[in-house]
């Protein structure tokens, strides 16, 4: 069934005893086309680009849990384009413009919010840095504007602009086509969407291994029985190392890291944009229930407990009262982590791999929700055309060997200071 | 998480510095490069007991290696690294 205003009406009149399932829930057959391992935002749009762009429709997504069990479902909701490297900037513009036809695309609300995103500096170099960096995205035709004191102020009425400010914002630069998104009816979209053009999706199934004839994958073994494919992707988020091993990959240029986040109890309006902190590291909005989402830093060690430690909750709160002083007393409703795949550069892997017929999609750090749709397109086309599109060329595994590395943070490799 | 710390007891976790895979080791100056690129970029990155360096910043700057379960954060063990060791 389409969702419109007319289904809208006819369900209500019914009592909404008769919306069909959004999506079936498929058992799993011998073997398919195609297999994408992880049924998070990446893994679901890569197989609904398969099946509309590439006609590819024998496919079949394994989830180990639930769907938007993994970090679809918990993130902050950022979307933007405010990149600097050629490599990462054509790729999340494309990104972006996805986002802004996703709903009527999917026909599912997505809520894609053009709110604005606004970076806030607090220093002369600070500043000079983003100018320059806001005149590289606007020659890459990426709208971006500076903005001064009073511009905040009128922006973003809460925010501390006084001089006593513990480090006193000199302004800012804004992205206007940034936002936000609702996430997890991102995850839902695109699995109806995928579903619909006859994808399978298969929640509690995990892959436990791989199949190869010689070298080449010929499927994979999971929790319900071994299933062939001709070829199989690869997008589980901060369980890239663990899966890939089981497909003889025993290093990579990536370390699992948790990344908290934190909602408050609901506000009147409060926030009607994004912001993020220049002299440390904060990004906030304000939720449609009323909530403030932010989150900062991720905890900073190895690991795969979707769990963080109290250091970081107290940086997060210190961090957020300094930019907006009203907030001291504001309670927290719930805070939460997620596993991410932090590379080594801070930009993400969308290719092939050494062996045939098994493809790659890692390496998202904080920044892989805002690239869900273009990594989903782009990963599709690698998988279906056996190569990358331009759009992901930078992305190869091997550019850790070459050198050719997307550092856009010039800080080495140092996956924590990504 | 508290890292018990040999020089000065559990300290906590941010008082420390993270290192990374103490298991990595820096390759003879004259190796080839794919000896390098193993060294700087490829990780073992497991679920479960890591071997890792941490920086005691915030306390006696020694250079510790801590056996923590990266699954739990259980700690099973922490030892100071020799100043051989960590030049190296
Ligand atoms: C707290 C937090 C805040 C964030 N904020 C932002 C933000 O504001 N903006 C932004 O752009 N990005 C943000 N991110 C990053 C973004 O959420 C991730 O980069 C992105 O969601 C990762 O891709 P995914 O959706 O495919 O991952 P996931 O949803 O994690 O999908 C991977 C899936 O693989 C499954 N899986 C794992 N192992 C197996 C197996 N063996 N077999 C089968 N399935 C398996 C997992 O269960 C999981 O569902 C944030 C992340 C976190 C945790």
């Amino acid at each position: 069934m389409r969702y419109s205003l007319s289904s809208l009406i006819a369900n209500t009149l019914n009592g909404h005893k008769s919306w069909p399932v959004a999506w079936r829930k498929a058992e799993p057959r011998p073997a398919y086309d195609a297999i994408i391992v992880g049924g998070g935002g990446h893994g679901l749009a890569t197989a609904y680009y398969l099946a509309k762009e590439h006609g590819l429709t024998n496919v079949a997504v394994l989830e180990k849990g639930w769907l938007a069990s993994g970090n679809i479902g918990r993130n902050t909701t950022i979307i933007r384009s405010n990149y600097m490297l050629p490599g990462n900037t054509h790729f999340y513009e494309w990104s972006l413009k996805l986002w802004e036809t996703l709903s009527r695309e999917l026909n599912f609300n997505a809520m894609v919010s053009q709110r604005g995103v606004i970076n806030l500096a607090h220093t002369p170099a600070q500043l000079d840095a983003y100018a320059r960096r806001g005149n590289a995205m606007r020659l890459a035709g990426v709208d971006a504007e500076l903005l001064d004191r009073a511009e905040l102020a009128r922006r973003v009425p809460g925010l501390d602009l006084s001089d006593g400010a513990r480090f006193p914002v000199l302004g800012g630069i804004c992205q206007p086509r940034g936002g936000t998104v609702r996430h997890d009816a991102v995850a839902w979209g695109y699995a109806r969407a995928a579903d619909r053009l006859g994808v399978d999706i298969i929640e509690n199934c995990a892959v436990t291994g791989f199949t190869f004839d010689g070298d080449r994958v010929s499927g994979v073994e999971t929790t319900r029985g071994a299933i062939a494919a001709k070829k199989v992707g690869v997008a589980v988020a901060g369980s890239t190392s663990e899966v890939m091993r089981l497909a003889g990959f025993d290093r990579l240029p990536i370390e699992s890291h948790v990344l908290q986040a934190f909602v408050s109890e609901g506000l009147k309006p409060f926030l009607d944009t994004v912001v993020t902190f220049g002299a440390g590291h904060l990004y906030i909005s304000q939720s449609d229930k009323g909530g403030l989402v932010f989150g900062g830093d991720i905890d900073g060690y190895n690991s795969y407990a979707q769990r963080g430690n109290l250091p970081v909750v107290e940086d997060v709160a210190a961090t957020a009262c300094a930019m907006f002083p009203s907030l001291s007393r504001l309670r927290l409703l719930r805070s939460w982590g997620g596993i991410m795949d932090m590379s080594m550069d801070g930009s993400p892997i969308i290719d092939r791999t050494p062996k045939p017929g098994l493809y790659l999609n890692a390496g998202w750090c904080y920044g892989g929700f805002k690239a869900t749709p273009a990594s989903g397109w782009c990963f599709a086309h690698t998988i279906a055309k056996d190569e990358p599109h331009p759009l992901n060329a930078a992305f190869s595994l091997d550019r850790f060997r070459t050198g050719a590395l997307l550092d856009e943070r010039g800080a080495g490799a140092t996956p924590r200071l990504h | 998480m508290r890292i018990p710390c040999p020089v000065c007891g559990p300290r906590s976790v941010s008082e420390f510095t993270y290192e990374g895979d103490a298991t990595v080791t820096r390759p003879a100056l004259d190796a080839d490069a794919d000896a390098w690129f193993a060294a700087v970029y490829q990780r073992a990155n497991p679920r479960g007991p890591h071997s890792e360096l941490w920086h005691h910043m915030g306390g006696c700057r020694s250079i510790i290696r801590v056996e923590r379960d990266t699954g739990t954060h259980a700690i099973t063990g922490a030892s100071l690294v020799s100043p051989h060791e960590a030049s190296e």
